[in-house]
């Protein structure tokens, strides 16, 4: 029941982040299903007793500030234990911080944060993969605001010159961004047709219908010679009435109210 | 084994003159022979330089286009995979241009990615300003896990492709874009952190990196035909320094002198200047370098080091006038 996995990845993320008193929750609720469709739908080719296995598939967070889910997602996974999630969670000492460092948890296979990054590291993966005839797959996620940086375009354009049809972006389209609705800011519409325009095979989906995630991440490549994107259609804040598409939920954390109705929601 | 190389540091350079950026990649290629991890990345740039990698190795050469930051993330994903990558470009566009990336994808990860900028300093001098480079030795010494390494003649550039294939972790290399003097007589070591003696003298020690070195050169002779007695040492190492050298200086020397055709700000000179005062150095010391201005006049790289005190003739009567 991926339904039941996913219930599970919001309710421990919220715990976390309300823990912690950290932000972000908005944009790491957006992304639960994308994650649980990668991670329990048989996509990703990952051993968590081998997490530097060479034929791993390679999972990308560019959007790192959405970490927390992921974070509940590998502890559920099997990479580290779930008590791992309360006790190094933006603490002292603690190896889960608030954007994705490198080398410190397992699981995590870059050092994200700085927005942009993610998809050119995830490109060099990928033309790796290609260069040695490797059949490993890598996946990156990207926050639609993020594609406001120059570089995620740069990286766009490499991947379609190159074919690089072994490289899945997944867009977490919630709309929403530092200061305001994504269409306000720095419109990107047309969105889909923009990838197209790049040299990718774009398709949308329901960011949140874990069928279809499921579905479309198992049919790629779509095309033989052309890098993947989905775009996928989220809410931020998902899965908490109060928290569903409200901007200040980048930024706050719950008190202890708040806390309460949302573990009411989620249960 | 250790008889071939005796033999080769016996080897008299051949030329008085080469390309520094040729030597390098020619070693480059050589080396790519022998090890399947190394891939040259190049920004669109490198015209009459590359080819024959290119059409040697077409799997390892990848062309990024006029697209640097994807290009230093993209290295930092082939590093993760398990191959060496040379990123080549012009210097401001390997270095400044993408800075967050190198620092983010390269540095902090601690990868063994070499980034290659050629044309420091004045180099590209009529070219304009935006192509000079003045302040990336500061930035990318600023960098943790970053060693920085400026090749003074074609010898020590040929010896820097030798170096970064055998060496871990993220490396600057400031590489010399034209024909530049043979300065090297036999062939010295490249060792991480370590500067060379190219003649010890008593009276003062004139330490130079990089592309000024055959200036130092000049200096030095100038120098001596006013009677002083000068040590030459060029510091390819800007970061590790060599401190024991610098030290080892100080204990003989009346006078140090830095030089750099870089800015005053962060440079060889600053890093030099941090050793001697920790080390409570009494003697008379001053850096050459680039003041903090950007040129107001244009024209080759001659030119524009008259123009702040960098030519042979200003260094030593600078020199002689402090002394």
């Amino acid at each position: 029941m991926l339904s039941k996995t996913a219930q599970k990845i919001r309710q421990l993320t919220l715990k976390m982040i309300t823990e912690a008193k950290a932000s972000h929750i908005g944009s790491s609720f957006s992304i639960v299903e994308i994650l649980t469709a990668l991670y329990f739908g048989d996509i990703l080719k990952i051993d968590p007793q081998n997490p530097d296995d060479p034929k791993r598939d390679i999972f990308i967070l560019s959007k790192g500030h959405g970490c927390a889910s992921l974070y509940a997602t590998l502890a559920l996974r099997g990479f580290f234990p779930e008590e791992v999630l309360y006790k190094e969670f933006y603490t002292d000492g603690g190896r889960l911080t608030g954007h994705p460092s490198f080398k410190l948890i397992p699981g995590i296979e870059v050092a994200t944060g700085a927005l942009g990054h993610g998809l050119s590291m995830g490109v060099g993966f990928a033309k790796a993969a290609k260069i040695d005839a490797k059949k490993t797959k890598t996946f990156v996620v990207l926050g639609d605001g993020e594609c406001n940086e120059g570089a995620v375009w740069e990286a766009a354009l490499f991947a379609g010159q190159h074919k690089l049809d072994n490289l899945t972006v997944i867009v977490d389209y919630n709309q929403l961004q530092g200061l305001g609705c994504s269409k306000d800011v720095l419109c990107m519409d047309p969105f889909k047709e923009k990838w197209a325009a790049f040299g990718w095979e774009a398709k949308e989906v329901d960011g949140h219908n874990l069928e279809e995630l499921t579905e479309v991440l198992k049919k790629v490549p779509f095309k033989e010679g052309k890098p993947n994107a989905i775009i996928a259609h989220t809410v931020k804040g998902k899965g908490v009435s109060y928290m569903e598409g409200e901007l200040a939920w980048h930024y706050k954390s719950p008190n202890e109210e708040e806390f309460k109705q949302a573990v009411k929601e989620l249960s | 084994m250790a008889l071939q190389i005796a033999q080769r540091r016996r080897i008299q350079a051949s030329r008085k003159r080469a390309v520094v950026r040729n030597t390098f990649i020619n070693k480059l290629q050589e080396l790519a022979e022998k090890d399947e991890r190394i891939i040259l990345l190049v920004g669109d740039l490198g015209f009459s330089v590359i080819e024959e990698f290119q059409t040697k190795f077409p799997e390892r050469f990848i062309n990024a286009g006029i697209a640097e930051a994807n290009m230093v993330g993209l290295a930092a994903g082939l590093a993760l995979s398990g191959k060496k990558v040379f990123l080549y470009s012009i210097t401001p566009f390997v270095t400044m241009r993408c800075f967050e990336q190198v620092r983010n994808d390269i540095c902090y990860q601690n990868l063994d990615v070499i980034l290659v900028g050629v044309g420091p300093g004045y180099a590209y001098g009529p070219a304009g300003p935006t192509h000079h480079a003045i302040e990336d030795v500061a930035v990318m010494r600023a960098l943790p896990n970053m060693k920085v390494l400026c090749p003074g003649d074609p010898v020590e550039a040929g010896l820097c492709a030798e170096f970064a294939a055998k060496e871990k972790g993220p490396l600057y290399i400031r590489m010399g874009k034209g024909k530049e003097p043979v300065l090297h007589k036999n062939i010295p070591r490249l060792k991480l952190g370590k500067g060379i003696y190219m003649s010890e003298g008593k009276d003062l020690g004139l330490i130079a990196s990089g592309n000024i070195l055959p200036r130092a050169a000049e200096a030095k002779e100038l120098l001596e035909k006013e009677g002083m007695s000068v040590s030459l040492i060029s510091m390819p190492f800007v970061k590790p320094l060599d401190e024991e050298l610098v030290l080892k200086e100080a204990r003989s020397a009346k006078a140090i002198f830095t030089l750099e055709e870089h800015s005053l700000i962060g440079g060889l000179g600053e890093a030099v200047s941090k050793v001697l005062a920790e080390n409570k150095f009494s003697g008379t010391f001053k850096t050459f370098g680039i003041p903090d201005l950007f040129p107001k006049s244009f024209g080759s790289q001659d030119y524009l080091r008259e123009q702040v005190g960098l030519s042979a003739a200003d260094i030593s009567q600078t020199i002689l006038k402090l002394l």
